[in-house]
């Protein structure tokens, strides 16, 4: 059964740098890099050693932990540098592509397929690490089935790519994907849209949602809540839409094609835009190139500001981001900065800041914290910006001091660490309340399982 | 520039040194520090704890300054010296000579409650090694409005050791404490040096003086400073108007009389969402309750006038909001939102019995016709129980999702 959701709950933060939308190519990068780090909780067991020549979609590593779990190659080239950290873990696998780009054939898939050869189809050629699952917000474990799966077509989070545009003439593919995906669940497939212009919103084998309101309206782990909350034991599966795109051309060609558009946004960037890349290439082609200045104090963000990671220049694309986010840093002291009236900032105050004035304003932000790390204080604010039906500080204080039966009490189960970037970013004692989440998840995963 | 990167350099220079908390604490003061996000959002709100506390002191200053004339207009009006005002704007309120004796008795108050707060902070967070944290900065601000006027400044030094430590710093600092510091101040002054607290010649700048004048055999008139509450709890008439108490020119401690700026104070902190208006309001609610309850004994003729009870019982129940201090504790001590309840709906019920314990209190307790901040300070030891069977709501909602989905 279909169900609008709307939220009043929120916070649309609004940035100056929304790409602009035209896609360009994105001058090929030589260089493609997979971070283990992307998949949180894998430990890397490497089958592609140093100088390997490997095709698209041929395999790289697989999970130590759960060895059908497998990662492939975004492109084919010779695996040139395998980047270790302390203990000899892998921090990353640097792969050179070749010029002429040749993919491994997995074979069209015949649709009608029962479910475990689905499973195996997908597992086989790659396209399992697409599929997340919560609890614990981690790659789904192929052996649990989920309840339901969940799919947000509607991005809300700032500077965030739009997906009507990154999706159009897709339908095909995404199709194929669901229908896929369908038969790995007893439940349904939930897919949340933001408008009926979206590719998603004719799919069939789904469930669609309308979904409106300030973000988080478009984060899956809302749809969740709102829609089929996740309970102790349960398990749900979310997909992220570009994703299904790579999945389906899988199903439908037999190709692994890691082709994304993502956009490159931020008011750092000269010329905010779409470029249609890879997985994994490196950022400096793009970022650089009538774009951002390149002795400029910025920091690039492979995926949001809110949740994604802080890239070096010659950093690549996040497994699982279609955003490339470019701000200025803020390291510089102000004058009386915590005092005077405030107008160039976003506040959610009306404490001497004058944001609430003028709601449809663009701002340029930085990254300078505007204060100081201090206890929890304040009450009251997070929820205004939290949508889920769990009490936010009150989970961040179990997780902060371990209680597990608290923690499973409050909710822990239906929560990723991207739920609570905006309380984290409204948060007037400046704690880092994903990471405090990210810990209490791998606490429990570890103890619990 | 050459300010800023000369305390840069200091900073860096005193990084990871003992000292360093108490450098920072000046620095961050002057500038707000360069710091970044490193994981998780990129970008922050603008607002910091320095910039909330900030808010609330800006809030209090009305009241401030009207107590430091208050505080003169009431000493030369009980000496005979000045006509009353006829009301806010009154002729012989706003005058410099009044100014001079608040900034002369008022002040003081003010620089030993941040002197001595603000040390005794700087020197725990030097030991224990953390910041320095702002919230003395709004109780610092709080003690002096709530304490009579003529308080020995000793005293008030050995109350603001002693709630600064008791009240917060044991318990690990701003954030953490259990018992609003300002209150546990106050609540220290009262159990320790009752006749400075109490009784009805403290809160007049001189009567105490004079009274010990009289005491030694000279001849004067004694200074009846006389609060409302104390008026109406020894059942004799009440000498002031509603006007007078709603514009605060009638003694009681320094900062508390005037329900205007009172009033004002809270629309400000409302509109900041700075204050939660939730407790502010549910605390007037609760304390018209009680008083409704009261008006009503009365009106059944359960309780005769002969009764010791009786003039605070059949005061209008509105009229309890202007009389005392429960608009200024409603308003500036429940809202703190450490020690209140944390939850939404745990801030009505909070706010609620806070109003409702408070008159109360006021009206039971004949021995000190106030009951505000004993109320406070019994709900701040509630509040977490509140919000556990809040939470609980929460908890149980969950567990039955889970049931009904494997029954």
């Amino acid at each position: 059964m279909s169900k609008d959701i709307k939220i009043k709950k929120g916070l649309d933060i609004k940035l100056v740098g929304e790409a602009e939308k035209s896609v360009e190519q994105a001058i090929i990068s030589n260089f493609c890099t997979i971070r283990p780090e992307d998949f949180h909780g894998v430990i890397p067991k490497l089958v592609a050693k140093e100088g390997a020549s490997l095709k698209a979609g041929e395999v790289i590593f697989y999970d130590k932990s759960n060895e059908a779990v497998q990662f492939v190659s975004p492109v084919s080239g010779t695996v040139i540098e395998v980047l270790r950290g302390p203990k000899r873990r892998i921090d990353a696998v640097k792969i050179q592509a070749d010029k002429e780009q040749s993919y491994k054939d997995y074979g069209k898939f015949n649709m009608n397929s029962d479910a475990e050869t689905t499973k195996a189809h997908l597992l086989a050629s790659g396209c399992w690490p697409f599929i997340k699952q919560r609890p614990y917000d981690v790659i789904a474990n192929p052996e649990k089935s989920p309840k339901a799966i969940f799919i947000s077509g509607y991005a809300t989070a700032p500077l965030a790519a739009d997906l009507d545009f990154v999706l159009q003439g897709k339908e095909a593919q995404l199709q194929a994907a669901i229908s896929a995906l369908a038969k790995l669940t007893e439940g349904q497939v939930h897919v949340s849209v933001g408008s009926n212009n979206s590719p998603l919103a004719n799919m069939s084998d789904a469930t669609i949602h309308k979904v409106s309101g300030p973000h988080p309206a478009g984060n899956v782990g809302t749809h969740i809540n709102k829609i089929d909350p996740v309970n102790k034991g349960e398990v749900v599966w979310t997909v992220s839409a570009q994703d299904l795109v790579i999945i389906g051309e899988l199903l439908l060609t037999g190709k692994f094609n890691a082709e994304r558009i993502v956009a490159l946004a931020g008011s750092s960037v000269k010329k905010p835009r779409y470029f249609k890349t890879k997985i994994g290439s490196e950022v400096a082609t793009m970022v650089y190139d009538n774009g951002v200045d390149k002795d400029g104090n910025d920091r690039i963000i492979s995926g949001n500001v809110l949740s994604g990671k802080q890239l070096k220049p010659d950093g690549s694309l996040g497994y699982y981001d279609n955003l490339i986010s470019v701000i200025p840093e803020g390291d510089d002291y102000e004058f009386f900065g915590w005092n005077k009236p405030v107008f160039n900032k976003i506040s959610t105050s009306r404490a001497l800041t004058f944001s609430w004035l003028n709601p449809k304003k663009k701002y340029d932000l930085n990254t300078n914290t505007n204060g100081e790390h201090r206890a929890f204080v304040t009450t009251g604010t997070y929820e205004q910006v939290f949508p889920l039906d769990i009490y936010p500080m009150q989970i961040l204080k179990a997780c902060m001091y371990e209680d597990l039966d608290e923690m499973e009490a409050l909710g822990m189960y239906e929560v990723a660490p991207e739920d609570f970037a905006l309380t984290e970013f409204v948060c007037v004692s400046k704690q880092p309340h994903q990471d405090i989440i990210r810990k209490g998840l791998d606490l429990m995963l570890k103890e619990i399982g | 520039m050459g300010l800023k990167s000369n305390l840069h350099n200091l900073k860096e220079k005193y990084k990871g040194k003992k000292m360093a908390p108490a450098f920072n604490a000046l620095h961050t003061f002057l500038y707000l520090p360069n710091e970044t996000t490193h994981n998780g959002t990129h970008i922050k709100v603008a607002d910091d704890l320095k910039r909330t506390m900030n808010t609330v002191i800006m809030a209090l200053v009305p009241c401030l300054i009207f107590g430091m004339f208050n505080a003169g207009y009431q000493h030369y009006l009980a000496l005979g010296e000045i006509e009353a005002s006829s009301g806010f704007l009154g002729s012989t309120f706003w005058t410099w000579d009044n100014l001079v004796v608040g900034l002369w008795q008022v002040l003081p108050l003010v620089i030993v409650s941040y002197g001595v707060g603000l040390a005794v902070e700087f020197l725990f967070a030097v030991i224990k090694g953390h910041e320095v944290e702002e919230g003395y900065l709004v109780t610092g601000m709080l003690v002096p409005l709530i304490v009579p006027v003529d308080i020995p400044l000793w005293m008030l030094a050995v109350a603001v050791v002693f709630g600064v430590v008791i009240g917060k710093e044991v318990f690990g600092g701003t954030g953490m404490n259990i018992l609003n510091p300002a209150l546990t101040i106050r609540a220290f002054l009262f159990f320790a040096y009752p006749t400075w607290m109490s009784g009805d010649k403290v809160w007049v700048h001189g009567a105490v003086e004079r009274d010990q004048m009289i005491a030694a055999g000279e001849n004067l008139d004694a200074i009846s400073g006389e609060t409302i509450l104390g008026a109406y709890a020894q059942n004799n008439s009440v000498a002031y108007d509603y006007w007078d108490m709603f514009w605060g020119i009638i003694p009681g401690s320094v900062g508390e009389t005037s329900k205007f700026l009172i009033i004002i104070g809270a629309l400000f902190l409302i509109f900041t969402k700075i204050g939660s208006w939730r407790i502010i309001v549910s605390t007037l609610i609760g304390a018209l309750v009680m008083g409704l309850i009261f008006n009503g004994v009365v009106d059944m003729g359960w309780i005769g006038d002969s009764s010791k009870f009786y003039g605070l019982m059949s005061v209008p129940f509105w009229q309890h909001l202007i009389i005392g201090s429960i608009l200024f504790g409603a308003v500036y001590m429940a809202t703190d939102p450490v020690t209140a309840s944390q939850t939404n709906k745990g801030k009505w019920i909070y706010g609620f019995l806070i109003g409702f314990i408070s008159i109360m209190i006021r009206v039971f307790n004949p021995a000190y016709p106030e009951g505000v901040f004993l109320a406070i300070l019994l709900m701040n030891v509630f509040a977490p129980t509140i919000d556990h069977y809040v939470v609980q709501g929460n908890v149980k909602r969950r567990m039955k999702r889970l049931k009904v989905k494997t029954a």
